[in-house]
């Protein structure tokens, strides 16, 4: 399917046949798409077209809500996630998110990061200071809060506390980080450093992003899916649909005649 | 431009403002005229045996509240006991877990009820079922009678404040992988703390001047006592019975115990305020 010149990447997830709907409406048609593991996959489209719904399937975070459902498939690592038996806590603790708008806990910095850590660890005070530190330093901004951790989280700027909601994801050790236009709140400043992170985190993590900025797709990511109304119109390695896209859509949109 | 349909224009705007101004003048008026009164002739009555010495006997000199003062504390502390725990988790449960289900629209619509039903219902509900059982008013029933009244009113504010937090912060612990009552009480609970502790002390403001209910089941006591199991004197049914009784001196402590409570309920409507502002700020 994709015609890359990479070894055959080993997928984290796969989306085959699925379909999304908001009580009558669909919002997802027959979407089928591989994440590649370790990978930033980035999502594109004007805005509704389904591409934050896809991204809210992955950890079935739709369910919260009566009324929204998925059918189809969604293996991750080969388990269909979207089965009635899967244990939705154990999905979204391998699974995490990053949200449009920094959502830290009203408690103190550290107790953001190790409110995640205590949910699946029994994990000695030692270990929990030190896998605090090491996820803070991972999303960079350790050397920030350092000097204050036992200060509630909602006191730091915006971009400081998108980093610690990325920190906080980071410290449960996901296989998969989604994030939700992450940097869309944010100055270009903190968005370039939050940048910087998503490309690091790669080496670890399979990234799958959704962004409204084209340029950052272009920037941070390996694979694109662009999409409009609810379906996936083209889907390949992000160079190829910057450079060579074979749909005239998805030419119009990157281009920006169009969106 | 019509100058005609401005010039009248202007003339209703005028009306509605100088008729909105009035009535608002006419409601302060009254608020004030009652606190004037209430002023003037509490704190005539205040001294320090007011809070020393128990309720007079017909006929004797002087006496206090002391009985009152203290049978009302615990009453309405024990309420607060009572109400608190429950009234919080069933909010938490309206707010988070039932959502739309069939059990929280009735309860909901049962707590509505609850929160405009007559005060004086509720007491004769509790006289029914414990004081005409037991055979004895108690402060205990008294109490009961009181978290009726304060539990619909903590179930609402809590639910009502639980909502107010947006729904990504929800999400984001959901996120995480946190099972709902880890997000209920670590996340969504702490961030409507200072809403949830509003409407605890609005109920406690609302039920430390209920005299209605308590007629049915504390009644009074002229002695000073703190046994919840024994009829139990408090401010609302003393002032009720002294100030229509024609000793001075009685009526004069009515006075004295309607500004004691006056004064409470002002305090804990400040503090609730002064939470509540916090909260908006954070």
């Amino acid at each position: 399917m994709l015609n890359s010149d990479t070894k055959s990447p080993v997928n984290a997830i796969e989306c085959r046949g699925l379909n999304f709907f908001y009580g009558n409406f669909q919002g997802l048609k027959d979407v089928n798409l591989d994440i590649a593991e370790k990978k930033v996959t980035a999502f594109i489209g004007p805005s509704g077209c389904g591409k934050s719904t896809l991204l809210r399937t992955l950890n079935r975070m739709y369910s919260l809500y009566p009324g929204q459902r998925a059918e189809g498939e969604i293996n991750f690592y080969g388990q269909n996630i979207l089965s009635p038996k899967q244990d939705l806590n154990l999905l979204r603790a391998q699974v995490g998110m990053v949200f449009q708008k920094p959502t830290p806990f009203p408690m103190t910095i550290y107790d953001n990061i190790a409110f995640g850590i205590r949910l699946y660890e029994n994990i000695n005070k030692a270990d929990l200071d030190e896998r605090v530190e090491w996820a803070l330093t991972k999303a960079a901004i350790w050397d920030e809060v350092k000097d204050k951790l036992g200060q509630s989280g909602l006191s730091l700027s915006g971009g400081q506390q998108q980093r610690l909601c990325i920190a906080r994801s980071v410290a449960v050790k996901p296989k998969v980080i989604l994030l939700d236009e992450p940097t869309s709140a944010l100055d270009p400043i903190s968005t370039a450093k939050v940048e910087d992170l998503i490309s690091e985190l790669k080496s670890d993590y399979t990234v799958a992003i959704v962004t409204h900025n084209m340029q950052q797709a272009a920037r941070l990511s390996d694979f694109t899916a662009y999409m409009y109304l609810g379906t996936l119109v083209e889907f390949n390695q992000t160079t190829e649909i910057f450079t060579r896209p074979k749909n005239k859509e998805t030419e119009d949109y990157i281009t920006g005649r169009f969106g | 431009m019509n100058k005609s349909l401005y010039a009248r224009r202007k003339l209703v705007n005028q009306i509605g403002m100088t008729l909105s101004f009035l009535a608002m003048v006419l409601g302060l008026f009254v608020l004030l005229w009652i606190l004037l009164i209430l002023f003037k002739n509490g704190f005539q009555a205040l001294s320090w045996s007011l809070f020393t010495e128990s309720t007079p006997a017909p006929g004797s000199e002087g006496g206090g509240l002391a009985n009152a003062i203290l049978g009302s504390l615990m009453m309405v502390g024990f309420s607060a006991l009572i109400s608190t725990p429950i009234g919080v988790f069933a909010g938490v449960y309206l707010a988070e877990y039932g959502d739309e289900s069939r059990t929280a629209e009735v309860t909901r619509f049962v707590t509505d009820i609850m929160l405009s039903a007559p005060s004086i219902v509720l007491g004769l509900f509790v006289y029914a079922i414990l004081v005409a059982q037991v055979g004895h008013f108690s402060g205990w029933a008294g109490s009961m009678a009181l978290s009726l009244i304060a539990v619909p009113v903590v179930v609402r504010t809590t639910e009502n404040m639980l909502r107010l937090v947006p729904g990504s912060l929800r999400e984001a612990a959901f996120a995480l992988g946190a099972p709902r009552w880890k997000v209920a009480t670590y996340v969504t609970l702490q961030a409507a703390k200072a809403g949830v502790l509003t409407g605890l002390l609005l109920a406690l403001a609302r039920i430390s001047g209920e005299t209605a209910p308590l007629l049915f089941t504390a009644l009074n006591n002229q002695f000073f006592s703190a046994n919840m199991n024994a009829p139990l004197a408090n401010l609302p049914v003393v002032i009720f019975q002294f100030a229509m009784s024609p000793y001075d001196n009685w009526i004069n402590l009515a006075w004295g115990g309607a500004l004691l409570i006056t004064l409470t309920v002002l305090v804990l409507n400040i503090i609730a305020r002064v939470l509540f502002r916090e909260k908006v700020r954070a």
